[in-house]
């Protein structure tokens, strides 16, 4: 059943602060709305349960990228298309600008936030590896003043996060410096364009002396929430490369996802796809040779 | 801050330029944007195929950004640019993209017409004489039932080559 508008009030105050008062006035009854390729999907649908919005996309404190020397900042409220343009994203950030080209049809990428992304919370979000694999931080700004956080402890379950009833995400802070590392990433879906993955794999790694010296895995729609692969880095990591790596790797990576049957696919499809990703991953590393 | 307590129910004075037009139209501010083109504008060319920003036979132009109009709130189209199908043909010369789809069979039904029409001339915009690959993905948010795409794509091709001025 399609919604009927006149059940719906949308508002678009012209400053975040503003923006911010509404929210706080009654926290909770306010839903944010930025791009609105999420919502207006559900809404379309008839299964938009809140019925007060809060328009965000106009709000300019949100749209910024600021690039300090320790870290870039990403406005929440940057579109794929705004991240893919961006030199210094393109340039020391290549897996977040390349997750934003795989992110629908060039008309999603003009509307979708990076923000929109992070807080409809879907395992499957293609951003979401990426952000984990940089290792970000969110500022999340309310009323009464900003908080910041890591972005690995944001999602707390299926669906669930930290963000407060009167909270934005402001913006999504990435350390530089990251010229050391050899990075990947890859969707695997239905598509390339509009198709939602069935398992993302985002890595890096610096290696010296053909050794590992730190790995960074970040999986998507392998658990209720996109996750660091914490065990298998911690395998990994001081490992010289050898062939005995992706046995080694495949075996904790099994054991600390949690994929799960559903319309898109099977948990078995998704462990098997993702030792792959990690195969190729891992063969692709200077002195790999082993067979994946 | 525009009309922050509204009663539910009530239509907003929303303001836009339409193919370079000024227009004042009042519409429930999640109104989508296609129905005011549609109903409120009898701008009819633009499309509704899945209603769920999928096909994009509902792509227009908003401030030069290619959008799918069917997940756009009306109020957030408010002080907005807009450009549809019909802003294209200039009294009644077709644009070279138009007349590049008729010569190449680019249109069938016509129902993902407009809406690639706009995809092509957002990625002309931005690529003047793109790639088959940019072509296509630029084009990717546009499905075609019909045509089976290759006619499309020469259609983009041809016209690259040709540079847009007619
Ligand atoms: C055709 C199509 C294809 C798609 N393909 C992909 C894909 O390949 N990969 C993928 O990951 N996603 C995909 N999506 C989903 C969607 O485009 C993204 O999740 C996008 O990033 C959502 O951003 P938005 O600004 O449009 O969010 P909205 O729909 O505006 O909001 C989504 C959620 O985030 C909240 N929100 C938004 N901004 C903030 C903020 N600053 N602070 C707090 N809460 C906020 C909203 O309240 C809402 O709960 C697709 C969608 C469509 C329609
Ligand atoms: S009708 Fe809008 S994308 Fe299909
Ligand atoms: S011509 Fe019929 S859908 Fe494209």
């Amino acid at each position: 059943m399609r919604a009927n508008p006149t059940e719906y009030e949308l508002v678009a105050p012209g400053t975040l602060q503003e923006a911010l008062a509404l929210h706080a006035s009654e926290p909770g009854s306010w839903l944010p709305i930025a791009g609105g390729t999420d919502l207006m999907v559900l809404y379309a649908a008839g299964r938009l349960q809140s019925r007060k919005l809060i328009s965000i996309a106009a709000l300019r404190e949100l749209r910024n990228i600021e690039v300090a020397s320790a870290e870039v900042r990403v406005g929440a409220g940057c579109t794929y298309t705004d991240l893919r343009q961006h030199p210094v994203i393109t340039k020391e950030f290549p897996l977040l600008a390349r997750a934003a080209a795989w992110t629908g049809g060039i008309a999603n990428q003009n509307r979708g936030t990076l923000g929109g992304n992070i807080a409809n919370a879907s395992p499957a979000g293609d951003s979401l590896p990426v952000l984990l694999a940089y290792d970000a931080d969110l500022i999340l700004v309310s009323a009464s003043g900003e908080r910041r956080i890591p972005y690995r402890t944001f999602h707390t379950g299926y669906k669930k996060t930290l963000l407060a009833p009167d909270e934005l995400i402001h913006s999504i802070c990435m350390p530089r410096n990251l010229s050391g590392y050899k990075c990947y990433a890859r969707k695997v879906g239905a598509r390339n364009a509009q198709a939602i993955s069935k398992v993302f794999l985002a890595a890096m790694v610096r290696i010296s002396n053909a050794t590992i010296k730190d790995i960074r895995l970040a999986a998507g729609s392998v658990g209720p929430v996109p996750i660091r692969l914490a065990g298998t880095e911690r395998a990994l990591a001081g490992q010289p490369i050898n062939d005995s790596l992706l046995e080694l790797a495949g075996k904790v990576m099994a054991e600390e996802i949690q994929p799960i049957d559903d319309i898109r696919s099977t948990a078995g499809y998704r462990t098997v796809v993702l030792r792959n990703l990690l195969g190729e991953f891992l063969q692709s590393l200077p002195g790999a040779r082993f067979a994946s | 801050m525009l009309n922050p307590r509204l009663p539910d129910g009530t239509r907003l004075e929303i303001s836009l330029t339409v193919n370079g037009a000024a227009r004042t139209i009042h519409a429930y501010p999640m109104t989508r944007l296609l129905d005011v083109l549609r109903e409120e504008l009898n701008l009819t060319g633009t499309k509704e195929g899945c209603g769920e920003g999928e096909c994009g036979s509902c792509s227009i132009l908003m401030d030069g950004f290619l959008v799918n109009s069917c997940l756009i709130p009306a109020l957030q189209a408010n002080g907005t640019s807009i450009v549809t199908i019909e802003g294209l043909a200039n009294d009644n010369r077709l644009h070279p993209l138009q007349k590049a789809f008729l010569e190449c069979g680019a249109a069938q039904c016509g129902i993902c017409t407009p809406g690639m029409i706009l995809a092509a001339l957002h990625l002309l915009d931005k690529i003047p004489q793109p790639s088959l690959d940019e072509i296509r993905e630029g084009l990717s948010g546009n499905l075609c039932r019909c045509t089976g795409y290759f006619q499309i794509f020469e259609a983009v091709a041809k016209l690259s080559r040709n540079g847009v001025a007619d």
